[in-house]
């Protein structure tokens, strides 16, 4: 019941930033060569026709007019289309989701599964020299540009070991098992899934290691050893419960992290993601592209968000008894 | 007021310089930190003083004694760290594009600190419409993954250094906002404010004069942390080619010929050093931030 008005009263408060979203695109667009409604039309047709079309549409009107009727079209899921090919720009990234969805998860996964456990195992062993090692290998996780640590490691595991692949999705052309053919598709995705992951699991695990640091400083853990219970016990059940509560948060700041990540790592690989689809929408200045490409991951980030507010309202009763 | 000032002033003097020389003994016990600032010091010496100190022109390729070019030569004496594709010294850019990356860092921070100290504390002073409006911006903001929003703009206006500067500037206020807003909140109530506003103080002396020196701590250390992040933004955008542009040299843009299987594989010299550039700097410029932390609020001191 509570949790339930929680929900509406978190998805009421994401409709402005929907509006804000849409504005800042809208915007953007404004300033980019080409009119946004422009780019709605298919552009094979006629110049006729064409001229009607634009008549149509009513590229002349006020821009709060055309605005909302951009926003009209971009709820029916039209995102426009490619200024040279003329290909559906929904369709184009509907065509690379699943892609960057298997890199960006994976990588999610990974810096969640490596940098909790870690990071309670920083914050149990406090001050210790692999304590004092953690913390260096964390900071050097968030310093090292992840385009460098890219190349450093196609040349260590893939140019000079060749442990694993250079670039790409899987191997052209694979014949063999569907089990060779799940391995060949796995090996691709260590290392850019390793880049993209390694500056999110080195903040999980600085932020794990405080909050735990601060539960094991708790009477209750106090309390709780006083009357017996083993250190690993109290460790573990009593402390870890509350302090992966405060993690949950970072599933939402994760999001925009990994997908801006994304751009980078899918263009040093070549994997065939919306990442890479960006940064060739770049090179190629397809404004519609870059614009659809903004509002999509900006839509994804906010459902990532709402997500997390969600999962932490139901882990954690004080939250939502007090908003 | 004059009494409230009177009284006030040489205590707050007295404190300060006592306050100044404990935060540097607690800054100097942390190693990390001390590289930090020892690793920066070198770099801005060696940015400033790179026209004396470069052995070649960074921007020009070297015609050697037969009149050719030599291109990709391996590390040796003449070319320490070896020569690029276009046969440039690759220590001669190195030394230039450190002045690249530092100017970068420090006058996007100087842009985007102004301004979130400015809508921080807007929004936090006054509260109401003005506060809903700044924040669902800050909102809105943290929606974009705010690498493609710069890759974005940069690509609409023409990519330059200063282009850089300023988109990175205008997009990265958000946090230290949000950081002077809560502040503000949480000092707005307190006696000493509350005395201020009924001598009638104006609310702008208020907030300079009584509320920001008491914030400056978390600021300084978020715009030390922020100065990171530009550098590796400046880095990766200009690795992408829609920053700094040839033939002014960025470490990021020095990167970019890794993307050559041919460099990759057998000319490592050609990106290893400008990797290892910018690592150690956002590294050392991070560690100076969590020096910072710990020295300007030792009640955090654990618990980060």
């Amino acid at each position: 019941m509570i949790v339930q008005r929680y929900l509406v009263k978190r998805l009421l408060t994401t409709l402005p930033l929907l509006v804000g979203i849409s504005l800042l695109t809208f915007f953007i667009m404004q300033i980019t060569p080409g009119n946004p409604m422009q780019t709605m039309i298919d552009p094979r047709i006629s110049t006729a026709e064409l001229a009607r079309a634009q008549e149509r549409m009513g590229l002349n009107d006020p821009v709060i007019v055309q605005y909302f009727r951009w926003l009209g079209q971009i709820v029916q899921g039209n995102l426009g289309f490619t200024i040279k090919t003329g290909q559906s720009v929904a369709g184009m990234i509907l065509e690379r989701l699943p892609a960057t969805l298997l890199l960006t998860v994976t990588a999610f996964l990974l810096s969640f599964i490596i940098g909790v456990p870690l990071g309670v195992y920083s914050a149990t062993n406090k001050y210790t020299k692999r304590d004092y090692g953690l913390t260096v290998f964390s900071f050097i996780g968030i310093s090292v540009p992840s385009f460098f640590f890219g190349i450093a490691l196609i040349y260590l595991f893939a140019v000079k070991l060749n442990w694993f692949p250079t670039s790409g999705l899987a191997t052209i052309n694979l014949q063999g098992s569907s089990w060779a053919i799940f391995l060949d598709k796995l090996k691709h995705l260590v290392l850019p899934a390793l880049v993209l992951a390694l500056p999110n699991l080195a903040v999980i695990m600085r932020f794990t290691r405080s909050s735990m640091i601060e539960v094991l400083t708790h009477d209750y853990i106090r309390t709780a050893k006083a009357k017996g219970l083993g250190g690993s016990m109290v460790k573990y059940k009593h402390a870890l419960r509350n302090a992966i509560i405060p993690v949950i948060t970072l599933f939402g700041i994760s999001i925009p992290t990994l997908f801006g990540g994304a751009y980078i790592t899918e263009t040093i690989f070549n994997w065939p993601g919306m990442g890479s689809l960006g940064i060739q929408a770049i090179t190629a200045r397809e404004y519609p592209i870059i614009m659809g490409l903004n509002l999509f991951t900006s839509m994804l980030v906010l459902l990532g968000n709402l997500t997390a507010d969600v999962l932490y309202a139901v882990a954690d009763p004080k939250i939502r008894l007090s908003k | 007021m004059a009494i409230v000032q009177d009284s006030s002033v040489p205590k707050l003097g007295k404190r300060k310089s006592g306050a100044g020389s404990q935060t540097w003994r607690r800054y100097r016990k942390n190693k990390l930190a001390v590289f930090g600032l020892g690793f920066i010091g070198l770099l801005l010496l060696v940015s400033i003083f790179a026209p004396w100190l470069a052995p070649h022109n960074p921007f020009q390729s070297i015609k050697n004694a037969a009149g050719g070019l030599d291109i990709m030569a391996k590390p040796d004496s003449t070319y320490w760290l070896g020569t690029d594709s276009l046969g440039r010294d690759i220590l001669s850019r190195l030394l230039y594009a450190g002045r690249v990356s530092l100017s970068v860092g420090i006058v996007s921070v100087t842009i985007s600190t102004v301004l979130g100290i400015l809508l921080g504390a807007v929004a936090g002073y006054y509260g109401k419409w003005a506060d809903s409006i700044i924040m669902r911006v800050v909102d809105v903001v943290y929606c974009f993954p705010v690498m493609f929003l710069i890759i974005t703009v940069s690509t609409l206006l023409k990519p330059s250094i200063y282009n850089v500067m300023i988109i990175i500037g205008l997009v990265s206020w958000t946090s230290t906002a949000r950081l002077v807003r809560g502040e503000i909140l949480r000092v707005r109530e307190l006696e000493y404010v509350q005395a201020s506003k009924a001598l009638g103080v104006s609310d702008f002396s208020i907030i300079l004069q009584h509320i920001l020196p008491n914030i400056m701590a978390p600021i300084l250390v978020q715009a030390t942390l922020m100065t990171a992040d530009a550098i590796l933004t400046e880095a990766a955008l200009s690795f992408l080619g829609v920053g700094v542009q040839q033939p002014t040299p960025s470490w990021g843009n020095m990167l970019n010929e890794a993307m050559s299987i041919l460099v990759l594989r057998f000319k490592y010299w050609i990106w290893l050093y400008p990797g290892l550039a910018i690592l150690l700097t956002v590294l050392s410029i991070n560690f100076i931030g969590d020096g910072l932390r710990d020295a300007l609020d030792p009640k955090l001191k654990g618990r980060k």
